[in-house]
């Protein structure tokens, strides 16, 4: 049987994997207490300088005029609709990349074919580009001056600086997470059970459902939890391609740049301390659902 | 819906379907954008092309961006190490929390990111206080965009090198150490060589990353340009001033270094399987 | 160089893997622990060698007379080898088996080219002499597992300790290989322990057989002495296969006379191994045990015979030569008479 390729090098694996927390460590070497001190206090030093020290920052500066202030952040016409359209774009794209994520984990993790791994290449794609030619590429794709601006000019249809384009450039942008957290998981499932039911006589259809999915729904909780929260935190991206048109081609994490630039500090971190209880929410659960998914 | 074998060579169904929508969507989002990149450089001439590439001001952001993600890649393998290590093989009061925290600068949108290290490291930010009896200015500096640079890479070293470490043979630690060789030994000569193919890879996606990232360096790096500028912001200043021409030039040259740094992590891959082929 | 463990107990958690264990090693001699998987003979070799410890406040390794217990890994003078070889991968073979030499300390450190004789002194030792600059993913099992062992000598040891040697190779290659370490032991005259749950292995190469079950030894002795005469139930079963025979069906079937005198335990259970069951044919008159022949299997060397017993229709295996089989002529449902030879008596029978 060929050798299925270790998934855990490519940038898309480990960005998938950016979810395990340690599973039992194995038995401890015996290095010197003092070393095992050392290395301790300089691991945590650096974990709490570079990762807790800004995460606090955040809600502090959030609170540094009080409950009440932190609250009217949230008042503001252009922040609502901020707040709208993320959760707009969230509601598009993560349900495309859904059905891209399965179809394209079905396609590469049941069958042998060539060009695989250029196809594990492209999809891998997004995590090694800039976000901001992410969104300039679409930009020269669509936009006024670009190879279809003409075109959409004639047709009357804005899709640069304008919500389509927003949400085109976070499905560039997310579109990976899904497929590369599912295709390790099948990849390692194989292919006997889906085989099993075929003999059985099921339908591809009836497979899916019924045979697969059940076994990767763990993995397929957390990549749209990714994808989610990738989606609606893109900055880079969707700067490029928005206009910034306040209150209708702002997303949150550009209203915070907007509030931020404007040194409306404590409004700035209010709304970004959303997205931060967004990013804690994340990380909590990952770590359910690896916990579901080893005790399954 | 019967299945007949469609092909004698595969059994599981839907894989026409599956493959075809999946290069219908990558080639209506990843392809065609992309090509239009292409194309629209091909407006260029290689004069133009190569003077927009290496204006004073580009050469300036490349030597900025390129070196500080270096540098951060760098501190992100070292700490990194040490971080995985301490993850992998001790157990501490709060090492879960401390664990979960590393997905932190992946989970955290860079824009927020941005905002909270500049507040952190600003003249009179939690840290920043510190530093500017010193003399050190970390906000608005270069020191700040390797700050930045190093908190957006951190998960890619430790995540990549954890499987790794905790598939390490013990077998192979005791055999050196039966061997008469002590800790630091066993280190430098057996586990670090084990290690190397995984340390590199995750070196190069941290500098992958870094190499890319706006949201988390715009804020604190104060954005002087031919100091403090970094390519992608350089970018968007082109694309606010309708320099397509510059604007595009550029993301070519870091589109080739993305495709040069996505080659290097394959081959670092392949190499890591043939090391470890049985 | 004799090897002492006094009294050692660990347990893992709340399981208790060694309890209490005595062991005597002598020099020079190749000594095999042999048992089931858990019996706790692995675990005992790793604290001989320094890799684990036995539980705080028991036990003593002794190596000639002296206390090695607080003594670190590196330092006992001791050549492991693994079951899975734990070679370095990233290392030739050349470089493997050199390793324990470029690690020690500057004084004591042979210069690069006494380093390059000595290892090619063992590689041809271990007949791998052509092989020296290939990788380890680029051997066998069995040509890995002589490199280990190359290694472990590279640092020329007092004690050789070796974890299951064989236990990842195919069973032709395990009987050369074997054979194969008795005579480099008859060359190299080192005190070896080596762990195994293979008893034929066992038998067939040691001077000394260590039998652990249970985290306990049962017997400890030659070859000769462990089969022939078995301390306990389960070391008779453990190294061939037995028949249990119950007072009743032996008071039933006559006077005794048929059975070894002189061993049988008051209300016990009287074990004999096929090879000692003797089948005559069934005569009035004569003594022996009732049973109808069921199997008669003579794919082998010798014919191996499932038989019941008349009286309590328990099963008895024996094995007789084909000619055997051939005098008597025994078909399925025959009525033969069984008697036995040599017969070991036990109080109960043996702990699964």
């Amino acid at each position: 049987m060929e050798q299925l390729e270790k998934p855990h090098l490519t940038m898309g694996a480990v960005i998938s994997r950016l979810a395990s927390p340690a599973r039992a460590a194995p038995r401890a070497t015996a290095d010197p207490a003092w070393l095992r001190c050392l290395l301790l206090a300089v691991a945590v030093i650096f974990l709490s300088v570079f990762l807790l020290v800004p995460l606090a920052a955040v809600f502090t500066e959030a609170l540094r005029r009080g409950v009440g202030a932190y609250f009217s952040a949230f008042a503001s016409d252009e922040t609502r609709a901020a707040i709208k359209l993320t959760f707009l774009t969230a509601a598009i794209a993560v349900p495309l990349n859904l059905v891209f994520g399965v179809a394209a984990s079905w396609a590469i993790a049941k069958f042998q074919f060539r060009g695989k791994s250029l196809l594990m290449t492209l999809i891998d794609l997004p995590f090694a580009v800039s976000p901001v030619i992410s969104g300039l590429v679409y930009v020269l794709l669509f936009g006024a001056q670009g190879w279809l601006g003409p075109w959409l000019e004639a047709h009357d249809i804005t899709i640069i600086f304008a919500v389509p384009g927003i949400v085109l450039a976070t499905i560039f942008v997310t579109f990976p997470f899904v497929a590369r957290e599912l295709i390790p998981i099948m990849q390692a499932q194989g292919t006997d059970e889906e085989m099993a039911a075929i003999t059985l006589g099921a339908s591809g259809w009836q497979t899916f459902r019924r045979v697969t999915l059940p076994n990767i729904k763990w993995g397929l909780f957390y990549g749209v939890i990714l994808c989610n929260a990738r989606a609606m935190g893109e900055f880079g991206a969707v700067s490029v391609v928005s206009g910034h048109i306040r209150g209708e081609t702002n997303t949150i994490p550009l209203q915070v740049e907007i509030l931020y630039n404007e040194y409306n500090f404590v409004a700035a971190f209010a709304v970004a301390s959303l997205l931060a209880l967004l990013a804690m929410a994340t990380i909590v659960l990952k770590a359910i659902v690896e916990r579901k998914a080893h005790e399954a | 819906m019967t299945i007949a074998l469609k092909s004698p060579r595969r059994v599981l169904p839907g894989f026409g379907l599956s493959l075809g929508f999946t290069l219908l969507y990558l080639g209506l989002i990843v392809l065609l954008p992309l090509s239009a990149t292409v194309i629209k450089t091909l407006g260029l001439t290689w004069g133009q092309f190569w003077q927009e590439a290496t204006s004073p001001r580009v050469l300036a952001s490349y030597r900025l961006s390129f070196g500080a993600s270096l540098l951060a890649a760098g501190l992100n393998t070292g700490f990194g190490f040490i971080v995985a290590w301490v993850l992998v093989r001790y157990s501490f009061p709060g090492k879960r929390i401390f664990d979960g925290l590393v997905d932190l600068p992946f989970a955290l949108p860079t824009a927020v990111a941005g905002i909270a290290l500049t507040a952190v490291y600003a003249p009179h930010g939690w840290i920043g206080r510190w530093l500017e009896p010193l003399g050190i200015q970390a906000a608005f500096s270069r020191l700040g965009v390797l700050i930045a640079l190093t908190f957006i890479g951190l998960p890619f070293v430790v995540r990549t090198l954890q499987p790794v470490l905790e598939d390490l043979e013990p077998e192979m630690e005791e055999a050196a150490a039966c061997l008469g060789a002590n800790r630091l030994q066993t280190l430098r000569r057996v586990i670090l060589p084990e290690l190397l193919p995984t340390l590199l890879t995750g070196f190069a996606l941290a500098f992958a990353r870094a190499l890319g990232e706006y949201g988390s360096v715009v804020f604190i790096s104060g954005n002087l340009p031919m100091r403090t500028e970094i390519t992608p912001l350089l970018i968007i200043t082109k694309l606010e001033q309708y320099d397509y021409r510059g604007a595009t030039a550029l993301a070519v040259v870091m589109l080739a270094a993305s495709f040069c740094v996505l080659l290097v992590i394959n081959l670092l891959q392949k190499w890591s399987n043939w090391r470890n082929r049985i | 160089m004799s090897v002492e463990a006094t009294d050692i107990r660990k347990t893992f958690g709340a399981a208790n893997v060694l309890d209490g264990v005595n062991l005597n090693a002598k020099s020079g001699r190749l000594t095999a622990l042999l048992g089931p998987s858990g019996s706790g003979k692995t675990t005992l070799l790793r604290i001989i060698a320094g890799l684990d410890h036995a539980d705080a406040g028991s036990g003593r390794i002794s190596f000639h007379g002296h206390d090695v217990t607080g003594v670190p890994a590196g330092l006992r003078k001791v050549g492991f080898v693994f079951q899975n070889y734990a070679l370095f991968r990233h290392m030739t073979v050349f470089e493997n088996i050199a390793f324990g030499l470029k690690v020690r300390r500057r004084r004591e450190r042979p210069a690069r080219g006494e380093i390059a004789e000595r290892v090619n002194k063992l590689l041809k030792l271990v007949q791998l002499d052509e092989f020296s600059n290939r990788y380890p993913t680029q051997l066998s099992g069995g040509q890995r597992q002589r490199v280990a062992l190359a290694r472990a000598l590279a640092v020329e040891p007092e004690v050789l300790l070796l974890d299951e040697p064989f236990g990842a190779l195919d069973a032709k290659v395990r009987k050369e290989l074997r054979r194969w370490l008795r005579r480099l032991h008859d060359e190299v005259h080192l005190t070896t322990i080596f762990v195994t749950h293979d008893q034929e292995e066992a038998l067939e190469i040691a001077d000394e057989v260590v039998i652990m079950n249970q985290a306990r030894i049962e017997q400890a002795g030659t070859p000769q002495e462990v089969y022939d005469r078995p301390a306990t139930p389960f070391v008779y079963q453990f190294l061939g296969n037995v028949n249990v025979f119950r007072e009743q069906s032996l008071a039933l079937a006559g006077n005794g006379t048929y059975f070894h005198p002189g061993s049988l335990v008051a209300g016990g259970l009287v074990y004999v191994r096929p090879h000692d069951v003797e089948i005559v044919p069934h005569e009035p008159g004569v003594d022996g045990i009732p049973a109808i022949v069921r199997h008669v299997h003579t794919a082998g060397p010798l014919a191996r015979l499932t038989l019941e017993q008349v009286q309590t229709h328990e099963p008895v295996d024996a094995e007789i030569s084909r000619m055997e089989l051939d005098q008597l002529g025994l078909q399925p449902n025959d009525l033969v008479l069984l008697r036995l030879r040599q017969t070991r008596s036990f109080k109960h029978d043996y702990a699964l």
